[in-house]
């Protein structure tokens, strides 16, 4: 994904000038290093310091850049969040910050590398766009969007490198819209029996688990939100009113999540569709080991969710 | 009900020349063909007066503003305007000039506006509409305003943006030079020093600061409470900048001291003001820091006012 990131971005500097990269002390990913190689003068590293980071990103765009800052996403978000704000967003001002390991990711550092609470945090901040792509073909999508995009800042949250594609059939990708990953090209909301709504790479538990609802006669449609902020209500909607049932899955804490934003949002449109939404738990686990371990501490597997629901 | 009282308008003594007499000398000469030897300290000595004076002014129309900030910082932001900067066409169409000024203590931002208007900028009904709602200027100043680089008002947030801006500017091979006005406090920040060290790593020689050090955090005296905050000079050359000492209310010395610089390096000139300089019983008063004079207190302020040379 980091690295898919990095071809995307390396590609469209070459003929953007103004794009340009701030790190905090990260060692650049695949193309990345080979854009610093190019192009030494357009990568900037301010060492150990997210808020000088954060902080000259916004006066680079505020002079004509255009800066991507990237870092570990616990240290591009949380560290510098108030420069996030102000800098960034009170001034709504074309900088990318990419956070890289979101979720828990990093599973063998500890919770001082988890960025379990980002989703909420981000999409809490005004003028704050918030993607967080499923797989690599999401992550080079979003990258180029970035890039050119003048709108205003960008969280842009990642996993790290090698996960599957999970996007290979579904229609193309489009900023601000939940996008249909099965069920065929047709841009056009599918019924059915459930709808799996999810986003960032643990959507592949949504693929594990339509299998296990298809082995009893259900049959899922998978939805990724990429885009958190803004969130496509109209979409969601729709997709929420043509399934009997709506399952969530995503790595972040409940606070804030995108299982309470489509909750909400069907209160207020009155949708009786039952929603179950899975989750990190509201808790810090000191458990070291495989991401999936750790996914599976906080009931992210598909025999924890299949328990829940009866299946 | 009640009407609302109707705020009170300033008493402006007819004796003192109105602050926008000054404005007119600019009006006719295109600012930036003005030498950079031709700083006339008398004129500029009248033009803080004056500036002084419409912040009093400006004074009166609200409950509260930073007075004695802004006054501790008058020749500095006087002399980065009225001589060192160039005004005319820059490179993004919201810039007043090839250079760029910073409030890093937003909260200082009194004098910033009174210049502005000063250079027609901002009008006069922009300062005279200064925190209400039909207006565009709020205590702290706001991006998107014409002559505001960004929005500052949370301290410690200047340094990194100043340096990404003459980053920036290096980058694009442009001649801009980036001008920053700091209050000492917010040298407390640790943001300032991580940006401050980026600054020396890149030697950004296009990188002009003043500290404005009055002495006042907003509790206590700087000197008093930490103890080590100085000395700072040192602290600066420390982190890769050329930094020097001046009299913070002497614009002649603060000017030779930035003409006379080294070069190579970020610049940086560490004040030493006098929080709420010009009016005595302001000075050094912790109090004035947010406050609006009453009518009495005005009126004493005004007559008070004289041309500062030191």
């Amino acid at each position: 994904m980091r690295n898919c990131f990095a071809d995307v971005f390396y590609d469209l500097a070459k003929a953007d000038p103004r794009l340009c990269v701030v790190v905090a002390d990260i060692s650049p990913a695949g193309s990345i290093a080979k854009f610093r190689n190019e192009f030494p003068d357009r990568f900037l590293n301010t060492g150990v310091a997210e808020q000088a980071m954060i902080g000259m990103a916004a006066g680079m765009a505020q002079r004509g850049l255009r800066p991507f800052a990237y870092t570990i996403a616990t240290f591009a978000l949380y560290r510098p969040f108030e420069f996030i704000r102000d800098d960034l967003a009170y001034q709504n001002l074309p900088v990318t910050v990419v956070g890289v390991g979101g979720g828990v990711t990093y599973s063998t550092l500890g919770a001082t590398h988890h960025a379990m609470e980002d989703i909420a945090i981000a999409t809490a901040v005004p003028n704050l766009s918030v993607i967080a792509p499923c797989d690599p073909a999401e992550a080079a999508a979003a990258t180029r969007w970035c890039a050119e995009q003048t709108g205003g800042p960008v969280y842009l949250r990642l996993g790290k490198a090698g996960e599957p594609s999970l996007t290979d059939t579904a229609a193309p990708w489009e900023f601000g819209k939940i996008r249909r990953l099965t069920g065929g090209l047709a841009p056009e909301v599918a019924g059915g029996d459930v709808a799996i709504f999810g986003y960032g790479p643990v959507l592949q538990l949504g693929f594990d688990l339509k299998e296990r609802l298809a082995a009893r006669g259900e049959k899922a449609t998978i939805y990724s939100c990429h885009t958190l902020k803004p969130f496509d209500e109209a979409g969601a909607i729709a997709a929420l009113r043509a399934h009997d049932r709506a399952i969530v899955i995503e790595e972040t804490t409940p606070t804030g999540s995108l299982g309470r934003m489509l909750k909400a949002l069907a209160y207020e449109h009155r949708i009786l569709t039952p929603i179950e939404a899975f989750s990190l738990k509201d808790e810090f686990i000191h458990l070291y080991g495989p991401h999936q371990d750790l996914l599976a501490a906080h009931g992210l597997t598909v025999e924890a969710m299949e328990r829940r629901l009866g299946v | 009900m009640t009407a609302m009282p109707a705020l009170a308008q300033p008493q402006i003594d007819p004796t003192l020349a109105p602050y926008w007499a000054y404005a007119a000398d600019f009006a006719d000469a295109a600012p930036d063909e003005r030498p950079l030897d031709g700083f006339d300290a008398d004129f500029a000595a009248q033009r803080c007066k004056a500036y002084r004076q419409r912040i009093l002014d400006i004074s009166q129309q609200v409950s509260a503003l930073h007075v004695a900030p802004a006054f501790s910082c008058v020749e500095i932001v006087d002399l980065v305007y009225n001589d060192l900067m160039r005004f005319g066409p820059g490179r993004t169409a919201a810039d007043i000039g090839p250079d760029v000024f910073l409030m890093s203590k937003g909260h200082g931002c009194m004098i910033q506006y009174a210049i502005l208007e000063d250079r027609g900028v901002l009008d006069r009904e922009d300062l005279d509409a200064y925190c209400r709602p039909d207006g565009r200027l709020g205590a702290h100043p706001d991006y998107g305003t014409p002559g505001i680089a960004a929005a500052t008002g949370s301290l410690g947030h200047g340094m990194g943006l100043a340096v990404g801006m003459a980053q920036a500017e290096k980058m694009q091979q442009s001649d801009s030079r980036v001008f920053l006005v700091l209050s000492d406090g917010e040298c407390q920040e640790g943001s300032t020093w991580e940006a401050a060290m980026m600054a020396g790593n890149l030697g950004l020689e296009n990188l002009v600061a003043f500290v404005d050090c009055n002495d006042w955090s907003g509790l206590e005296r700087m000197s008093e409470a930490h103890r080590a905050f100085h000395p700072l000079r040192e602290k600066f050359a420390a982190f890769g900048w050329e930094a020097v000492d001046a009299p913070g209310h002497d614009a002649e010395a603060i000017r030779e001291k930035v003409l006379n610089r080294e070069g190579g390096k970020p610049f940086v000139v560490i004040c030493r003001t006098v929080k709420g300089r010009g009016v005595e019983f302001m000075e050094n008063a912790p109090i004035w820091h947010y406050r609006s004079p009453n009518p009495a207190e005005y009126s004493t302020a005004i007559h008070g006012l004289t041309e500062i040379r030191n």
